[in-house]
């Protein structure tokens, strides 16, 4: 009972942040209902017993890809070219890619009801399904979980490599640097008899150069 | 689960993350440190491969057999090479980066992945791994917008490639039932099996990794990939992955496709006349000497298939013994381009050669070693492959496959010997500068093996009839 009330509350909060998605006039909000509707499908996930796919969910589309649209919102300064109107040119395409996903789904649905062989993997009795995935991704899979994760590195690297610049002109701070002064560096006691100008030695090497490693 | 089979790529694996972490916390470690430890850990793997135990592990993921174990060897001898050849031209080429040997490595371990495939999700990691390290590994010069622009270019044309594999794997799965590939070649074992989506299916998948060999119909990335990649990245790419890509091949048509060979002989005898002919072709009107490379490892691919489209052990050892030339002619001659330097800069035209036997007759001595193999004119390494791949061609009754082979490698040679025409024979230019030893080093490995290989290949023979053997035969 408790659980059927979540449900539909769940699944009305999905579709109604879903709707605000497309019709949010400032695409920061947009982003904010995608969010949202992430979550949501979450609960559902949890609701069905499939945790592990709700974890998933979770840290990957809002911790990774939903920070990264709001990124790119922020960085394009999509505000300024907000929406006026105009999106009954985009709803015959719309409508038509709607409704190909929904015979798509809904054939899958038939398929699950009609064929006899497409039954659910029995769940494993006494093991959550994250320990089950677990178990056969650590052995079973063991050497597929491995490479994917080498080819992930390397991804990374590549991005790495082929994107960051060293800026060697920012004045950033040099923190060993800074803490491995001594006052016998900087401070110079010098003996300057009366009414003489003091003559600092390393002064005029000072002001050809100076001093690197910024804050000091 | 036995992970003792894959000991070479696991050491591997580790090593290259140890390369990085040292590069990290060594202020000290730069471009040639990570350049010598790479090469150090492909020799150790090397040790690890020639004594590695022959089997299957990781739950049928991983299969060793002779046949991976002289495939392997190869991609590492390529990758070696290659390593070496960066070693005093990064600078020049914009890869002096201490990432640069060690995306080289990840790649490695991606074709020694494909070559131990035992099911279909091994390959597809194994091309991915692979692929990416080269998307990379082209795109390396950032500031160089050629460069970018291979990169960007292979990656998107490397990425529908992928696509066409993966949806040939899933319909081969689909109506195969299984991606292991000894349960495929006992389901196929029955002819009634193999269905029209088997078909499909086995045909995007031959696509996909005809992609990664560059044959045509899918070649067309090549010569602007290898021109505008760096050329050290252009000597690595042409050696240890196309090595990687056929021994793939051959593994997919004859473990798990085995059975069905009248379906795909078809299919290769085409992609091999065609290749043939545009690499005959395409590269008398070019100019710059990676692009001519470019054509000639198209062309060098479509022979080597020959010898798959005979199906034969015969026809199969004649591509181990064509690949392990290729991989040495092909490797001095990328020695060569990168000797040609002037005033700290690279030059890639063909006229830049004029007057080569000149200003340095031991350069162009070694480049006329590997133009002739090449070309295929005895006694030199190049003409060996072709003699096997042809005889095994004539052997199994495809006369007019090895007529045509014959044919257009004489087309080949034209251009081939051009190159040899500029040396000796026209005006002399401006000297190229002092090469460096490495690159020396490279040239003369790959002269000697081009050269003496007639004296004893009697041991490479044996060791690819050993290879081939187990193969289904």
């Amino acid at each position: 009972m408790i659980a059927a009330l979540l449900f539909w509350l769940f699944a009305a909060v999905l579709v109604g942040s879903a709707v605000m998605v497309v019709t949010a006039r400032n695409p920061m909000h947009g982003v904010l209902f995608l969010i949202l509707a992430f979550f949501n499908a979450a609960a559902l996930f949890v609701l069905a017993g499939a945790e592990f796919l709700a974890m998933v969910l979770v840290i990957v589309y809002v911790g990774a890809v939903a920070v990264l649209f709001l990124f790119v919102v922020m960085m394009l300064d999509i505000g300024a070219a907000r929406r006026k109107g105009g999106w009954q040119a985009y709803l015959p395409a719309g409508l038509a890619v709607g409704a190909v996903l929904f015979a798509e789904v809904l054939f899958s649905l038939a398929g699950w009801k009609l064929m006899p062989a497409a039954v659910a993997v029995p769940q494993p009795a006494g093991l959550s399904n994250t320990a089950a995935l677990a178990g056969v991704l650590y052995t079973r899979y063991l050497l597929l979980f491995q490479a994917s994760g080498l080819v992930l590195l390397v991804a990374m690297i590549g991005a790495i490599v082929l994107t960051l610049r060293e800026h060697t002109r920012s004045r950033h701070q040099s923190i060993p640097r800074q803490l491995a002064r001594d006052h016998r560096e900087t401070v110079v006691l010098l003996d300057v008899p009366l009414r003489e100008a003091p003559v600092v030695p390393g002064e005029a090497k000072k002001q050809a150069a100076p001093a690197p490693g910024g804050a000091e | 689960m036995n992970a003792a089979v894959a000991l070479a790529e696991i050491v591997l694996a580790l090593s290259g993350l140890g390369i990085l972490m040292v590069g990290v916390l060594l202020r000290q470690a730069d471009f040639r440190f990570a350049s010598l430890l790479t090469i150090a850990a492909f020799i150790v793997a090397a040790l690890l491969v020639a004594v590695e135990p022959h089997g299957t592990g990781l739950f049928g993921a991983f299969v060793t057999d002779g046949f991976s174990t002289f495939m392997k060897l190869l991609v590492l001898a390529g990758a070696v090479l290659a390593v070496l050849m960066s070693l005093d031209t990064a600078r020049e080429t914009q890869v002096q980066r201490y990432e640069f040997p060690v995306m080289m490595l990840f790649a490695t371990i991606g074709m020694m992945l494909m070559i131990s495939a035992a099911d279909l999700m091994t390959l597809y990691l194994g091309v991915e791994l692979q692929s990416l390290s080269l998307y990379v590994l082209a795109a390396f010069a950032r500031d160089e917008p050629r460069a970018t622009e291979a990169g960007l270019k292979y990656f998107v044309l490397g990425s529908l490639a992928s696509g066409l594999l993966l949806y040939g794997i899933s319909l081969v799965w689909g109506f195969g039932g299984s991606m292991d590939f000894a349960v495929l070649a006992h389901t196929l074992s029955a002819p009634a099996v193999a269905s029209k989506g088997l078909l499909i299916g086995l045909v995007f998948v031959i696509s996909g990794l005809v992609f990664k060999v560059s044959a045509v119909p899918f070649h067309m990335w090549t010569p602007d990939v290898y021109e505008g990649a760096p050329t050290p990245v252009t000597a690595f790419m042409s050696t240890a992955p196309k090595v990687a890509g056929i021994a793939l091949l051959l593994r997919v048509m004859m473990t798990p496709f085995g059975h069905l060979a009248a379906e795909w002989q078809q299919v290769i005898v085409l992609v091999s006349v065609l290749s043939m002919a545009l690499g005959a072709f395409a590269a008398i009107s070019q100019h710059n000497i990676k692009r001519l490379m470019a054509y000639s490892s198209i062309g060098h691919v479509g022979y080597a298939l020959i010898g798959l489209a005979a199906g034969s052990a015969v026809g199969l050892r004649g591509v181990l013994i064509y690949m392990l030339t290729y991989v040495f002619m092909n490797a001095g001659t990328f020695g060569c381009i990168l000797a040609m330097r002037r005033r700290g800069h690279l030059v890639e035209e063909i006229s830049d050669l004029a007057g080569l036997a000149r200003n340095d007759p031991l350069l162009a001595f070694a480049f006329a070693i590997f133009m002739f193999s090449m070309a295929g004119i005895p006694p030199f390494a190049g003409f060996w492959g072709k003699y096997f791949i042809f005889a095994a061609a004539v052997q199994s009754g495809m006369w007019t496959l090895a007529v045509l082979g014959v044919l257009l490698s004489v087309v080949g040679a034209f251009y081939y010997i051009r190159i040899i025409k500029v040396m000796y024979f026209d005006e002399a230019k401006e000297a190229f500068d002092l090469r460096p030893a490495s690159l020396s080093l490279v040239v003369g490995i790959g002269a000697v093996f081009t050269t003496f290989f007639f004296v004893v290949p009697a041991p490479f023979v044996a060791a690819a009839t050993l290879a081939v053997k187990a193969l289904a035969f």
